[in-house]
């Protein structure tokens, strides 16, 4: 009896048939690897916000005579602009679920067209296009605390949405040649929707909570 | 078979490329990857030793010139190390160690070499971006050597690079900005490697590898992958925001009354800095635990004991590691409240930790030990981890911090825990995997002599800082000597440097065993399994073939099968491999074991 026993424990079955993981096994590597990558990139976003509230809750000025206040409304708008660029991609995702990839084409078109507004809008915050623009303002990067925080933190935000053009803007490529697959379009999903969450926190730290 | 359908698409055989470019260089093969690694690591560890070896010459004979290597480094000042020289050559031995020697060894060669060994892989997830990974490193590497000839000379500002020191107003010179721009890049190669191993061991473990029959090795290395998947973007952010500090004029790190208006803040670098550092002393320790883990099954010839509660013990010591790092800071001016919130979570890491030893411990316990190389070196990791985790307790209380903070206590201590531990640990893989990478084993008597020269001189180098500290020897003191209640630790520093020159000796004795049998002995002969242990990479040939294993081996038992009766009724043998069928266990079966 022992030994049977002990043959059981030896030589067990294996677990379940592969994949071995019931809850992340079916995933793609891809996919697996896009929500670590998101996670890490989180903490990056972490930091540069907690140094900014560091800074911020030290400091008994905010910001100094002189320094512009940051336009809620022309943001609000950038805002709804990055919230229309999900869902845009999520009609792209659910295209390419259904094999529709002239349909997926073009939602990533549209995103990437909103994405670049995005950029294009803060281009015209920072540097001016009908209006003077932050810079020339007063916002001067290195003068205060409160211009550098804002320009870390945005223009890290803003980098990201520029590799995300990029990164939707290969996709398109691939969704022409009809090879794009639907693991693709919604890794990619992810990332952008990342980019929006985080933007979501930065609109409401940055500019929704301003000093007065 | 659907099991090996799904598998062999996931992971399809690929051929190895013929071309020196793709074959050595731009490699994408792991176990080439591993062998870069341990490279550059390796002889990194040995230029951040020499430097070491500088220091304890300067506390040793303060202002006497530099035999050897004063001739040729410090040329302008006869070999004599001066203060500000003094400085830059403890900040790049830290910085060259921790980032460029232990980490590259212990996470880029073990973790690239054993994750996809050890859990039935053909390759990582990625590999070419393990390829990117280690050329991210080696870019920082030119940066680190870069910074050695900056204007002004290297970087000078310590391992922490506390601002302000690490601003332009301590250390303007382009060599201090280099060496933080390296570190910057040698994290980005982390957090890929980081994405990449954590990928690995959750997609392409073989059928039957479930979580809890994965080698603790395996464990350690996954655990710090997310450890520095989640806090090296942390040291990333900080160092980038240093270096807008240093280049583009901005004031995050340095306080008003030094610039004239209300700016920025040094205390938010040490936020930031130990946000990501004390995670960081865990990155590793954690591979560390894990090898000596298994070596303690392997080599006394019993299941590890209580393997789950290994897991579950490491598995606390992350989370932990993630919310004590305040303890670092308890001289800043931090509120009491917060710190004694700190000090009870660090303390509570005493109680995974001990967890941890008593597991092995328990496992040595009543165990045929072989005292092999490998065996030797993971019982030295135990002992240098306990007394650096003991003399942890009084870093950790606030009260006895009060008196040890910035002492030569707090340099033991982590020399113990990181330096020691990591180092001996480190040894201990490379003799025991050593035969599996290359298909020959290192020479068993220079082996041990070099073990015995390396833990006990490390004990003592080690020892004698922490003696130091205790009577009151502040660290990253140029000459201690000038403050007359330190002349009467001259003795006490002089016989210690003598120990780290016997330890530097001794590390010739590897680099001789090593260099011999890499290029004077012939690959033939060796046992397919020379220490008679069951894990998957074991059931190959050494050197494994480019694709690691012809059909992937379905895993039917835990890595520690050893000394089951029945095994030894039928094989005749005290271990059985975690993919090898018991003979007429199941009568009829039909699973083939992966050979």
């Amino acid at each position: 009896m022992s030994t049977a026993t002990s043959t059981a424990v030896l030589d067990q079955p294996p677990a379940a048939a592969w994949p071995p993981d019931r809850q992340l096994g079916t995933a793609s590597p891809a996919k697996i690897a896009m929500w670590i990558f998101l996670v890490s990139d989180g903490f990056s976003f972490f930091a540069l916000l907690l140094g900014y509230g560091i800074l911020r809750s030290g400091s008994s000025t905010w910001r100094h005579p002189g320094e512009p206040s940051l336009s809620i409304p022309f943001t609000a708008l950038l805002t709804f602009i990055l919230i229309s660029s999900s869902l845009t991609v999520v009609l792209a995702y659910d295209a390419s679920l259904r094999g529709r990839q002239r349909q997926t084409s073009a939602w990533l078109a549209a995103t990437a067209l909103l994405g670049s507004l995005f950029l294009l809008g803060q281009y015209a915050e920072y540097f001016g296009i009908l209006h003077p623009g932050l810079i020339k303002e007063g916002l001067v990067l290195g003068k205060s605390s409160y211009a550098s925080t804002f320009y870390v933190i945005t223009g890290f935000h803003g980098a990201h949405v520029l590799a995300g053009v990029i990164y939707i803007l290969f996709v398109l490529v691939y969704s022409l040649r009809g090879k794009a697959s639907t693991g693709l379009v919604e890794v990619l999903g992810l990332f952008w929707h990342f980019i929006d969450l985080v933007w979501l926190l930065v609109f409401t730290l940055v500019y929704l909570l301003q000093a007065t | 078979m659907t099991a090996h359908n799904e598998t062999g698409e996931l992971q399809p055989i690929h051929h190895e490329p013929t071309s020196f470019f793709l074959k050595y260089l731009w490699s994408t093969d792991h176990k080439m990857i591993a062998k870069q690694f341990m490279w550059a690591g390796l002889v990194f560890l040995l230029i951040g030793g020499t430097l070491a070896m500088m220091i304890r010459w300067q506390w040793a004979f303060p202002g006497a010139p530099v035999p050897i290597l004063g001739s040729i480094l410090l040329r302008g000042s006869g070999g004599v190390i001066g203060p500000a020289q003094y400085m830059t050559i403890f900040t790049t031995h830290g910085l060259i160690m921790i980032f460029f020697a232990i980490t590259p060894l212990l996470i880029g060669m073990f973790g690239n070499f054993l994750i996809p060994l050890q859990i039935g892989a053909r390759d990582m997830a990625f590999p070419w971006l393990n390829a990117l990974s280690f050329w991210m490193y080696a870019l920082s590497l030119v940066l680190v050597i870069a910074s050695l000839f900056g204007n002004l000379g290297p970087a000078g500002a310590g391992w922490t690079t506390y601002p302000p020191l690490s601003t332009n107003l301590g250390t303007p010179g382009s060599g201090q900005t280099l060496m933080v721009a390296a570190v910057f890049v040698t994290g980005v190669g982390s957090i890929m490697g980081g994405v990449n191993y954590v990928t690995t061991i959750i997609r392409l473990r073989a059928p039957g590898m479930d979580y809890f029959r994965m080698p603790l090795t395996i464990w350690g290395l996954f655990l710090t992958a997310i450890l520095n998947v989640l806090f090296v973007p942390v040291l990333g952010s900080a160092a980038f925001l240093l270096l807008l500090d240093r280049m583009f004029g901005t004031q995050f790190f340095i306080a008003g009354s030094v610039t004239g208006a209300p700016a920025g803040d040094p205390i938010m670098f040490q936020h930031l800095f130990w946000i990501f550092g004390h995670p960081e002393v865990y990155i590793l320790i954690l591979p560390a635990w894990g090898i000596i883990g298994d070596l303690f099954s392997f080599f006394s010839r019993k299941p590890a004991n209580f393997y789950r509660g290994t897991v579950g013990a490491m598995i606390a010591v992350t989370v932990l590691s993630a919310v004590v790092y305040g303890h670092h800071m308890f001289q800043t001016g931090m509120s009491p409240m917060l710190g004694k919130s700190f000090m009870v979570l660090t303390l509570i890491i005493s109680i995974p930790s001990v967890m941890l030893v008593l597991n092995w411990l328990r496992t040595l316990w009543g165990g045929s030990i072989r005292l092999t190389v490998p065996m030797l070196f993971a019982l030295g990791t135990m002992f240098v981890f306990g007394v650096g985790g003991l003399t942890g307790l009084y870093l950790g209380a606030v009260v006895p911090d009060i008196y040890l903070h910035d002492t030569m206590f707090v340099v033991g201590h982590f020399h113990f825990t990181m330096a020691a531990a990591s180092f001996l640990a480190t040894f201990a893989g490379l003799y025991f995997w050593f035969p599996k990478m290359f298909g020959k084993r290192l020479n068993d008597t220079l082996g041990k002599i070099h073990f015995w020269m390396s833990s006990v001189f490390i004990t003592l180098v080690f020892g004698g800082q922490l003696l130091a500290g205790y009577a009151g020897q502040s660290r990253r003191l140029y000459d201690p000597y000038q403050y007359s209640f330190l002349t009467r630790l001259h003795g006490l520093n002089r016989w210690t440097s003598y120990a780290a020159f016997l330890l530097l000796l001794g590390q010739f004795v590897f680099i001789f065993n090593f260099f011999r049998t890499m290029f004077f002995v012939k690959a033939s002969g060796m046992e397919a399994n020379p220490w008679q242990v069951s894990t998957l990479e074991w059931a190959i040939p050494s050197p494994p073939p480019y694709h690691n294993f012809d059909t992937i081996p379905i895993v039917v038992r835990g890595p520690h099968e050893f000394a089951n009766p029945v095994v030894l009724e039928r094989l005749g043998r005290d271990w059985i491999g975690q993919a090898e069928e018991l003979p007429e266990a199941m009568p009829g079966s039909a699973r083939k074991a992966g050979t």
